[in-house]
């Protein structure tokens, strides 16, 4: 359980950090970078990751902002969830993005944690990735070429696997603040408090005339990615928001799922079930909220 | 570009500096660099909490941190805890002690790294708010049941020695 050697770099600038993952690149050596290190620290400790060097980014500066920039919240890729669970903008503005960051981990690993580090490592049983699929948040990644946008639909490619090139440094998510009246839920099953979710469901309820006007809802812990459950969102449209109508989505998102995954503590079906089940409760925490 | 780097931090208040190994965890530093034995390891991958120490304040598993990543940081240690003039121990350990909060020890010091920071956030937290911070940290022997009384009797009593 302890890591096997690597070298280790601890640029100072954003545009270092780029030449330096480019140099490394081009000199065929396995570089990862190192954020908060608690997704990342695991693996090399059990050696599922065996990286040449780390790139360290916490003397990179500008990396852990959190504010409201043209209407969106931004938050740079250093910051950490605890600072994302304390934010009174994340809170207030954004109550999703709050309850999901308070769902990662415990204290210890909050505290440490970096908010662009869960999004980069994309475990698909992890809460951000879903959040970013019902938020339609984008990705800020600084390479070689500059910088680009990368949108939350074409970022998380597979399991752990993104739309980063090799190179590339993550430096922000940019989400849109929850409109007003709008309604948002997340529920997940775990082992234990603060563990990765064997299932769970995020997602965004708008009401109009009693009716549901809009649903964005994205499950986890079921396939090699966070997943929409379109079907689902589609069978709530124009539905007058009651229990029966929930418990329908629920039952069209279970059905809909093609072929969930499958572990020593959760079966398929069993996965199928939940994500039936939580759906319909996170639906009716959704409507309480919405207005 | 090597695999080792020079450091300079601080522990309990007195500073280091070491040239370590770039693979080296803070948990592993801390105790045979340093020969601070009361930080434990026990699972060595960020689920048992037994590592927990503060850096700069914050409570933060050991064993998920390299000693590399804590250069420039103030580390506090279970070792820290006890009052060096008088000897005291701090009252978190003496609850945990009073209050029957630990049979075999070994994962003690991450819980009471965890209840320090815990109760100076949150002086008097519910059982929900205890539940839920000390949720990183696993004890296999005493059913968690003693571990609540001694955070209750540790805050009560800091509480206590607070407004006197």
């Amino acid at each position: 359980m302890k890591p096997a050697p690597f070298e280790y770099h601890a640029p100072t600038s954003l545009a270092d950090a780029v030449t330096l993952l480019a140099r490394l690149e081009n000199e065929g050596c396995d570089a990862k970078i190192l954020a908060g290190g608690q997704s990342l620290m695991p693996m090399l400790a059990m050696r599922v990751a065996r990286p040449d060097a780390l790139v360290d980014l916490r003397q990179v500066p500008g990396l852990d902002h959190i504010r409201l920039q043209d209407g969106r919240i931004a938050i740079g890729a250093m910051a950490s969830k605890r600072a994302a669970e304390l934010s009174e903008l994340v809170r207030e503005r954004q109550p999703l993005f709050h309850a999901a960051t308070r769902l990662v981990g415990h204290q210890q690993i909050r505290n440490r944690g970096s908010v662009g580090g869960s999004f980069a490592h994309a475990d698909p049983a992890s809460e951000y990735p879903a959040v970013a699929l019902v938020l339609d948040m984008e990705m800020v990644a600084t390479g070689p070429d500059g910088e680009r946008v990368i949108p939350a639909a074409e970022f998380f490619v597979t399991y752990m696997t993104t739309a980063l090139e090799p190179g590339e440094v993550l430096t922000e998510v940019r989400m849109p603040v929850l409109p007003p009246g709008t309604g948002w839920a997340i529920r997940e099953i775990t082992r234990r408090s603060g563990d990765l979710a064997l299932a769970g469901v995020a997602l965004t309820l708008r009401l109009k005339a009693g009716r549901c006007a809009d649903a964005r809802i994205a499950a986890f812990g079921i396939d090699a990615t966070a997943v929409r459950l379109s079907e689902a969102e589609d069978a709530l449209r124009g539905a007058v928001p009651t229990t029966e109508s929930f418990a329908r989505a629920g039952a069209v998102a279970a059905a809909s799922l093609a072929d969930p995954m499958s572990c020593i503590h959760a079966s398929a079906e069993y996965r199928r079930h939940l994500v039936g089940t939580l759906l319909e409760r996170a639906l009716a925490d959704a409507a309480a909220r919405a207005h | 570009m090597s695999t080792r780097k020079t450091i300079r931090l601080t522990v309990n208040g007195k500073p280091y500096e070491r040239e370590v190994e770039a693979r080296l965890t803070l948990a592993d530093f801390i105790r045979h660099e340093l020969h601070l034995g009361g930080t434990h390891v026990g699972c060595e991958h960020g689920i048992c909490g037994a590592c927990t120490i503060l850096i700069d304040g914050s409570s933060a598993r050991a064993c998920l941190t390299l000693a590399v990543q804590a250069d420039g940081a103030s580390i506090t240690t279970i070792e820290g805890l006890r009052n060096r003039e008088t000897g005291q121990l701090h009252p978190i350990q003496q609850a945990f002690v009073d209050a029957h909060g630990l049979q075999c020890g070994f994962c003690t010091p991450g819980f009471i790294m965890t209840t320090l920071e815990l109760l100076g956030e949150n002086p008097d937290p519910t059982d929900e708010e205890i539940k839920e911070a000390l949720g990183g940290n696993l004890c296999r022997c005493t059913g968690y049941q003693s571990i609540l009384d001694s955070v209750r009797l540790a805050a009560s009593r800091i509480n206590t020695a607070t407004a006197a």
